[in-house]
């Protein structure tokens, strides 16, 4: 059965508080997902006040703060600092998203930080992704043809076939989507998840690509497709203002279009 | 999710040692699952019309006594419309049930077993229903 509640040694305790400074007057409280895989301890939430008068305006700031000036063993993933990168997806305040694009001032109360939910965590708030990159590599992103490029230059595509790749390109696999949807979390080993099934889309709907029936044929499946209850977990939670629920309802669409 | 597909990073079980590759292609796709998407969209559609209609000559017969549920029933068009209410209620149900205990039931040996329980019951109901509904419609 699925698992509701979590194991004794992932129950989350109470942690360290490290005070702001006694001067600070703006202060917010961070309270922060830590586990150490070398401590052999359960995980627990650290609490960090941060003087925001010192502090840039976006939680990933805030994070990059406590690893420079107070916690230097907090450890995270961020890299472009500009929602490009997709490094730094984790759990801000119940939602899933890019610390870098979230402002602190958005949060009421306390900010709570967690890793992504439901993957196997590798320390703190970083997350093992290697499944769905792997379920990333099992859809072939790249395109597959069998007619040779023109030989003056490149594949060409008319501006309404390059229109239908809007809203699917600018993903950046952050994968706040996935590990937003509980189909994801309970079937996660078989079910692809939003992120891929929109990057398959991807690749499906490019004008260019001649492997559309070899695609729809890989996807044709109760669980790597069918997991998707429509929940819109995955839409609700993109960081990049994405709909991957609607790039898995267009696949539907067309693996009942092939049957027509 | 299974154990196996948890322990890759080396941070955790080390029992599977295939590659993260391998396990998510698996056994590769059923090539099934339009038919049943489809057919799950179908009923629901068709439950609309029909629920409203069963509603509303339900509500009509409030109160009524056996012969004239009987007479009711008697008329082509009613019976033809219960049977698809009840063949259409039960296939959904059938396929709704199937969608949730594949996702929440993981130890396959339960899953097909709970599968098998409920798709019996399903039908064991559905033709209970079916029969009664023709009892009533071929009654004197």
């Amino acid at each position: 059965m699925a698992k509701f509640t979590l194991p004794a040694n992932s129950r989350v305790s109470k942690g360290k508080t490290y005070k702001a400074p006694a001067d600070a007057k703006n202060v917010k409280v961070f309270q922060i997902y830590r586990w150490d895989p070398d401590a052999n301890a359960p995980p627990r939430t650290d609490t960090y006040e941060i003087n925001l008068d010192q502090c840039g305006p976006m939680v990933l700031d805030a994070l990059i703060k406590i690893k420079n000036e107070i916690d230097s063993t907090l450890t995270f993933r961020r890299s472009c600092r500009e929602g490009i990168c997709g490094s730094c997806a984790m759990n801000i305040d119940g939602t899933n998203t890019l610390a870098c694009l979230k402002p602190i001032e958005e949060i009421k109360g306390a900010v709570r930080i967690y890793p992504l939910p439901h993957m196997p965590v590798v320390k703190d708030l970083v997350p093992d992704l290697s499944l769905p990159y792997a379920q990333l590599q099992s859809i072939e992103p790249w395109l597959k043809t069998q007619t040779p490029p023109p030989p003056d230059g490149e594949r060409r595509q008319s501006r309404e076939e390059r229109a239908k790749l809007d809203g699917l390109w600018e993903c950046i696999l952050c994968f706040c989507c996935s590990t937003a949807c509980p189909s994801y979390w309970w079937n996660g080993d078989r079910y692809l998840g939003p992120a891929l099934l929109l990057a398959a889309y991807r690749w499906i709907a490019d004008s260019r690509d001649e492997a559309t029936g070899e695609r729809l044929d890989a996807l044709e499946d109760p669980f790597k497709l069918y997991r998707c209850h429509t929940i819109m977990n995955c839409t609700e939670t993109c960081p990049k203002g994405l709909n991957p629920a609607k790039a898995i309802a267009e696949i539907k669409k067309l693996l009942a279009e092939r049957q027509m | 999710m299974t154990e196996s597909a948890l322990g890759q990073s080396g941070t955790h079980s080390r029992r599977v040692m295939r590659s993260s590759l391998a396990l998510a292609r698996g056994l590769g796709a059923a090539h099934s699952g339009v038919t049943h998407w489809w057919v799950q969209r179908l009923t629901a559609v068709a439950l609309v019309p029909l629920s409203l209609w069963f509603i509303v000559a339900m509500l009509h017969l409030l109160g009524a006594g056996q012969p004239e549920v009987a007479r009711w029933l008697q008329h082509p068009i009613n019976a033809v419309l219960l049977l698809c209410l009840i063949l259409a209620s039960f296939q959904h149900m059938q396929l709704g049930l199937q969608v949730i205990i594949e996702d929440y039931v993981h130890n396959k040996l339960t899953q097909l077993a709970t599968l098998l329980v409920m798709k019996a019951i399903t039908l064991l109901l559905a033709l209970s229903a079916i029969i009664a509904a023709l009892k009533l419609a071929f009654s004197q």
